[in-house]
C-alpha cells in the first residue's frame, strides 16, 4: 500500500502550524492599523474645493485672524463657512479678473453659495460645539493643526474617539491660554503640563468621559 | 428489562465488567470503527439527520429575520429584557458541563467507567456550547459589532467593561470552548490514525490522514500523548466549576430580587453537571441501542450516570430550599413577595412543574430497579432534561416581570420567532451529534482496548 503522504508534508505541517500563528496575528495587525490609516481616515489628505482656496496664503501670507471668516467659532457650536461676500470684501479690488477666482463673483452675482466640501465631518452621533472649546482655553491649531502651512485644507487629526479622548482624559497637556488660541505658533513658556494644570483651574476644566459628553 | 452477564455466586456488591466479555483488541476496534467506515449510513440516521437539518434551516431564517427586524420579533421588551435567548444560553452552556467533568474531573480521579461515555460526552460538550454561544449574540441586537466585547486596541480609545459579567462570559464561555475542543481532539488523535489505517477509501485516508497529524503509535508519541491528556485534563478540571460561576454571575452582579442568594454559583454548577448526565443520559440511550452498543455502555455505566443525577439533584434542591430560606431570613420585603410571588404569582406553574420535574422525579432513582430499567432512565433524563430548562425560565423571567416598583411589572409571552429559535438550536446539537457519530468514532477506541482483560495481562491497567 503507497504512502498517503509526500514525506515533504511534514514539512508543510510544520511551517502551517508557525504560518496561521503569523497569519492571524499579521491580519489583526493590518486590521489594527488600515483602521488608523490615511487611507480611512483621510487625515492629512487634501480634499477638492470648487475654488483653491488656500488658508496658507490667508493666514500664513496675509495674516487674516481665524474669526475674521469663521465668525461664529466663539458663541456657537458651528464654527460658520463665510458667505460670499466676505471673500468679496478683498476680491472686489485683488485678483477681480482672475479666472480661479470666477466661481466666487458668480455666487456673489447669482446669491447661490458656493457648495464647498466638508473636510472635518463628524458622524451625526457626535454633538460637538466650537465655543465650548474657546472658552475653555483650545486652540484652533490643537485640533486643526497649522492651517498657515496649507495650501489646500486637510485633516491634521483622524477625528476618531481615542483622538477625542486623549485631551478629554489628560486635557492638561493641551490647553492654550485664552490670548494665544487664534495664534498658529504659540509656544507656552516652561512646562507644558504645569501651565495646563493651571489653565485646568482659571477655566474651571474638567476630564469629560462620560458618554453623554459627546453622546447626546 | 435488561440482563447483565453476573456469575452465580457472586457477592451483593458485586460490579460487572465495563466491557461485556468475550472482547478482543481486534474485535472492539472492528465494532467501533465500522460504524464510521462501513459502506452508508442506516436509513433512521438519513431520517434523524434530515429531521434535524429542517430544523437547523428553521434556525437559519429565524435568525436571519432576527437580524432584519431586530429583537422586538422576539417576546422581550421592558420590564423582561431577558428572555429565551438568556435561559437557553444558561441551559446550553450547562448541559456541556458533563462532558467536561467526564473528561476531566472523572479522569484525574481515576475512574474508569468514563472510557466509553467520554467521547461523545466531549462532543456533546462542543456542541452545547456551539448552541450557547449562539445566544448572546443574537441578543445583542447588533451582533456584528459582538467584538466589541473583546479587548482590542479600538479607534474608540475604549475597553470593554472589565467589571461587567457579560464581559467575563466572554472569556468564561470562549476558554471554555478552546479548551474543550482541545481536549476532544488530542484524544481523537490516536483513533484518527486508526480509522486512516483500516479505512478503504482513498480521501477518507486523506482526511483521517491529516487530522490523525502524523500519528504513528510509537512509545514517544504516546508519552507525549499522555502528558499533554493529563495537562489538558488539569486546564479544564477548573472549567467545570468556573464556567456556570460566571454564569450565576450574570445574575448575581444585578440588583433584581431573586437573584442574590450567594448559594448561587455552587447551585449553578451543581445544575449543569445534573442537566448534563440527563443530557448525556437521553443521548447514549438510543446509541448503544441503535448502534448495539450494549457491551461498551453497560448498564454499569447508565446506573452509575443515575447516581450522579440522583446526587446532583439533591445538590440543586438544596439550592431551591436555600433560595426560599434567604428570602424569608433576609428580612427583605422585596426578597419575600419574590418568593411568595414565584411560588402563587401567574409563572407559579413554571415554579411548581420545575420542582416536580427536579425535585420529585428524581426520587425515583433510590431504586435499583429504577436505576437498571433503561426506559425509566429515559424519560427521567427527559423530564430532568425539561425541568432544568424550566428552572432558567423561573429564574430569569419571574424575577424579571416584577421588580421593585409594581407600577413597572409586566407579563413575558415568548413569540413564534422566540421558539424557533430555541428549536432550532435543538436541531444543530442534534445535527452536529449525528454528523459526529457517521464521520467519528463516538466511543474512544483505543481507550477500551485499554480496559479490555487482554490489556490486563501486560500487568498495566490503562487510567
Amino acid at each position: 500500500m503507497p504512502q498517503i503522504f509526500h514525506p515533504s508534508t511534514n514539512t508543510l505541517a510544520r511551517v502551517s502550524l508557525f504560518g496561521a500563528v503569523f497569519l492571524v496575528g499579521g491580519a489583526l495587525w493590518v486590521l489594527v492599523t488600515l483602521q488608523r490609516s490615511s487611507f480611512v481616515t483621510r487625515r492629512g489628505v487634501p480634499t477638492t474645493q470648487p475654488v483653491p482656496f488656500s488658508h496658507q496664503h490667508h493666514v500664513g501670507g496675509v495674516g487674516l485672524d481665524c474669526r475674521y471668516c469663521h465668525t461664529s467659532v466663539e458663541t456657537s457650536s458651528f464654527a460658520g463657512i463665510p458667505p460670499t461676500q466676505i471673500c468679496m470684501n478683498c476680491h472686489s479690488r485683488l485678483w477681480n479678473d482672475s479666472p480661479t477666482l470666477a466661481p466666487v463673483r458668480d455666487s456673489y452675482r447669482s446669491g447661490v453659495s458656493l457648495q464647498w466640501n466638508r473636510v472635518h465631518n463628524l458622524a451625526d452621533f457626535v454633538y460637538f460645539d466650537h465655543s465650548v472649546h474657546m472658552a475653555k482655553g483650545v486652540a484652533c491649531v490643537t485640533c486643526h493643526g497649522r492651517v498657515d502651512h496649507m495650501p489646500l485644507m486637510w485633516k491634521s487629526a483622524s477625528l476618531q474617539m481615542e483622538w477625542c479622548l486623549e485631551c478629554h482624559r489628560h486635557p492638561e497637556s493641551y490647553l492654550t491660554p485664552r490670548e494665544a488660541i487664534f495664534t498658529m505658533d504659540y509656544e507656552p513658556q516652561g512646562d507644558r503640563v504645569a501651565l495646563g494644570r493651571e489653565l485646568m483651574k482659571q477655566y474651571d476644566v474638567h476630564t469629560r468621559t462620560d458618554c453623554s459628553t459627546c453622546h447626546r | 428489562m435488561e440482563t447483565e452477564p453476573r456469575p452465580a455466586g457472586a457477592p451483593q456488591n458485586f460490579e460487572p465488567p465495563l466491557v461485556a466479555p468475550g472482547y478482543s483488541f481486534a474485535t472492539v476496534t472492528d465494532k467501533i470503527g465500522s460504524i464510521v467506515l462501513g459502506r452508508g449510513a442506516p436509513m433512521g440516521w438519513w431520517i434523524g439527520f434530515g429531521i434535524s437539518f429542517a430544523l437547523v434551516m428553521g434556525l437559519m431564517l429565524s435568525i436571519a429575520y432576527l437580524l432584519a427586524r431586530g429583537v422586538g420579533i422576539w417576546g422581550v421588551n421592558a420590564p423582561v429584557g431577558w428572555g429565551f435567548a438568556i435561559i437557553n444560553f444558561v441551559w446550553w452552556i450547562g448541559i456541556g458541563h458533563a462532558g467536561t467533568l467526564i473528561s476531566a474531573i472523572l479522569l484525574l480521579l481515576r475512574q474508569g467507567w468514563r472510557t466509553s461515555i467520554n467521547r461523545f460526552a466531549e462532543a456533546m460538550t462542543l456542541f452545547a456550547v456551539a448552541c450557547a454561544g449562539i445566544f448572546p449574540l443574537i441578543h445583542m441586537g447588533r451582533p456584528w459589532l459582538a467584538y466589541w466585547l473583546t479587548p482590542y486596541p479600538n479607534t474608540m480609545g475604549l475597553w470593554p467593561n472589565f467589571r461587567s459579567p457579560l464581559v467575563w462570559d466572554v472569556f468564561a464561555v470562549s476558554t471554555y470552548a478552546i479548551v474543550s475542543a482541545l481536549f476532544w481532539f488530542v484524544g481523537l488523535i490516536p483513533d484518527l490514525a486508526t480509522l486512516r489505517d483500516r479505512a478503504k477509501n482513498r480521501s477518507a485516508r486523506i482526511a483521517y490522514g491529516m487530522l490523525a497529524m502524523g500519528w504513528r503509535g510509537s512509545a514517544a508519541h504516546w508519552h507525549r500523548y499522555e502528558v499533554a491528556s493529563l495537562l489538558l485534563a488539569g486546564l479544564a478540571t477548573p472549567l467545570v466549576v468556573s464556567v456556570h460561576t460566571v454564569v450565576s454571575f450574570d445574575f448575581t452582579i444585578g440588583i433584581i430580587p431573586g437573584w442574590h442568594a450567594t448559594i448561587f454559583p455552587p447551585y449553578f454548577v451543581a445544575g449543569a453537571i445534573y442537566a448534563g448526565f440527563a443530557m448525556v443520559l437521553l443521548i447514549a440511550i438510543p446509541l448503544r441501542a441503535v448502534y448495539g452498543l450494549q457491551d461498551f455502555i453497560t448498564l454499569r455505566h447508565l446506573r452509575n450516570m443515575a447516581k450522579v443525577l440522583l446526587a446532583t439533584s439533591m445538590i440543586v434542591c438544596y439550592g431551591y430550599l436555600m433560595e426560599a430560606f434567604f428570602a424569608w431570613y433576609s428580612g427583605n420585603p422585596y426578597e419575600q413577595s419574590m418568593i411568595l410571588n414565584r411560588m402563587t404569582g401567574p409563572y407559579g406553574w413554571a415554579y411548581w412543574s420545575l420542582l416536580a420535574c427536579n425535585l420529585v422525579t428524581p426520587q425515583l432513582l433510590w431504586f435499583g430497579r429504577v436505576r437498571s430499567c433503561v426506559p425509566m432512565l429515559f424519560v427521567i433524563s427527559l423530564i430532568v432534561s425539561m425541568g432544568m430548562w424550566l428552572e432558567r425560565f423561573v429564574i430569569v423571567v419571574t424575577s424579571l416581570s416584577r421588580d421593585f416598583l409594581p407600577s413597572s411589572w409586566g407579563m413575558y409571552y415568548p413569540t413564534f420567532w422566540d421558539w424557533s429559535t430555541f428549536l432550532g438550536t435543538l436541531g444543530l446539537f442534534v445535527m452536529l451529534l449525528f454528523l459526529f457519530i457517521r464521520f467519528l468514532p463516538m466511543i474512544s477506541i483505543f481507550e477500551m482496548r485499554a480496559i479490555l482483560p487482554e490489556a490486563e495481562v501486560e500487568g498495566h491497567v490503562h487510567s
